[in-house]
């Protein structure tokens, strides 16, 4: 399971849906793993806003990662020459194929190539664990807890 | 012609050979490849998005997703999740190392997103399953609003979803399409085939908020055998898929708002929403 997937999992049990601690899962006793694959700029920009980066510096500490910086990038710092000024940008239209600059690449490791194989993830909320195995994670819940 | 949601529970019935056999089965393989693409038609995404497979079994669908636009994937290659209630179709997935991450979930107790996560969703030939119970403490209806429910808050405002299911008849089409409505969405028929063997039905379904607002129509306008749903009345002078302050699409809006900037909002219920009658 990539961390990727981990900033947007929350406990399925009920009684946790209004509580913020149930967000993140927290990984424990967990089995990284380096799954390379390909580059997908566009999709790092489309998701970026859409992370909880806070949540995510909190996962890597747990998991013993190299430390995020503590704000997160934004769509320009993704591409090479994207500090550049939008007039500039609209004026060259869609054929310039854009280059991830370095931070993107960092990105790009972190949440779609580091992976979680085996271990838990626990609540913080209701301490629920779910087993992950072979990057599967469990969330079968026994009917009293739906 | 025996429907196989009669016989037996879902992950019962896709065991390891049903799984195997499911998924080598090159029919099988070229009309679920079909109707993929027709959902992916419909979702028009135009970016690498971030998807939700509900039911995907051995991931026939999620191949596709990881595509990229030169090989047929309007918009790909997107990074999905799949979830499903069968270990042996999820086991298959993982020995034909999709790229998507996997989980073992009953799509009948709920969508474990935060608020927001994804733009589309796609579920083909399985949500007729919610349709049974497995035990006496469910109620299909009961499995349907949590999957619907946890649909919808999970999709982005101006998402969409679409779900290929096989109604085993007209009831059971409209409790699933009353049920994803009840849950806020927009939502449309297409049958393609209709009234024949090989009829497929697709929901589709939209979140207002976004550049569509909502309204359906214009997602199925122009295509045939498309029957626009829609059980949120429109009060006179409004606009179709605008929101009357008070009703439970807004309220569920607002409560999410609130949930992101967290704050601690109260669970929502069968009964949010609605009109409290004077007792007395
Ligand atoms: C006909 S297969 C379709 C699989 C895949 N979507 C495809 O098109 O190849 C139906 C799938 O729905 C899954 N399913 C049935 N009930 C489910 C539930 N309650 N939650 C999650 N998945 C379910 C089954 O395990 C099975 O993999
Ligand atoms: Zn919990």
């Amino acid at each position: 399971m990539k961390l990727l997937t981990l900033n947007f999992l929350t406990c399925a049990i009920k009684t946790c849906k209004t509580q913020p601690a149930s967000f993140p899962l927290h990984p424990r006793d967990a089995e990284l793993e380096i799954v390379e694959t390909d580059m997908n700029l566009p999709f790092l920009k489309n998701i970026l806003p859409r992370l909880m980066w806070d949540e995510l510096r909190t996962i890597t500490s747990e998991l013993g990662l190299p430390d995020l910086p503590p704000t997160p990038p934004t769509r320009s710092n993704l591409v090479e020459g994207g500090e550049k000024d939008a007039v500039a940008e609209e004026e060259e239209q869609e054929e310039v194929v854009e280059e991830p600059t370095q931070t993107a690449k960092d990105l790009h490791r972190i949440l779609l190539e580091t992976c979680i194989k085996e271990g838990k993830l626990v609540c913080g909320a209701c301490g629920h664990e779910y087993k992950v195995m072979e990057g599967v994670a469990n969330f079968l819940l026994p009917g009293h807890l739906v | 012609m025996s429907r196989p949601e009669d016989i037996l529970p879902p992950d019962l019935f896709y065991n390891d050979t049903e799984s195997r056999k499911y998924t080598t089965s090159s029919r099988i393989q070229k009309i679920q490849s079909t109707m993929t693409h027709r959902a992916l038609s419909l979702l028009s995404l135009s970016t690498p998005s971030l998807i939700l497979d509900i039911g995907c079994g051995s991931g026939l669908s999620g191949e596709i997703l990881s595509r990229p636009e030169s090989e047929g994937t309007p918009g790909g290659p997107h990074i999905w999740f799949g979830s499903d209630i069968s270990s042996s179709m999820l086991g298959i997935a993982l020995e034909k190392e999709v790229d998507g991450d996997l989980f073992l979930a009953d799509a009948g107790q709920g969508v474990p997103f935060r608020p927001g996560t994804f733009d589309a969703a796609i579920s083909i030939s399985a949500i007729q399953w919610l349709c049974n119970a497995e035990s006496s403490e469910e109620s299909p209806a009961g499995r349907l609003s949590r999957f619907f429910g946890g649909l919808y808050s999970s999709l982005r405002r101006g998402g969409r979803a679409v779900c290929q299911f096989y109604p085993k008849n007209e009831d059971q089409k409209k409790m699933v399409s009353q049920a994803a409505i009840k849950a806020g969405f927009g939502a449309g028929l297409l049958e393609d085939d209709p009234g024949t063997k090989n009829a497929k039905t697709y929901l589709v379904l939209t979140v207002g908020g976004g550049e569509l607002d909502g309204d359906i129509t214009g997602v199925v306008r122009g295509m045939d055998g498309v029957d626009v749903m829609d059980a949120r009345r429109r009060a006179k002078g409004m606009k179709r898929g605008e929101e009357r302050k008070g009703s439970k699409a807004w309220i569920m809006r607002k409560k999410e708002q609130m949930e992101r900037q967290g704050k601690v909002v109260k669970a929502s219920s069968k009964y949010t929403g609605r009109k409290r009658r004077v007792q007395f």
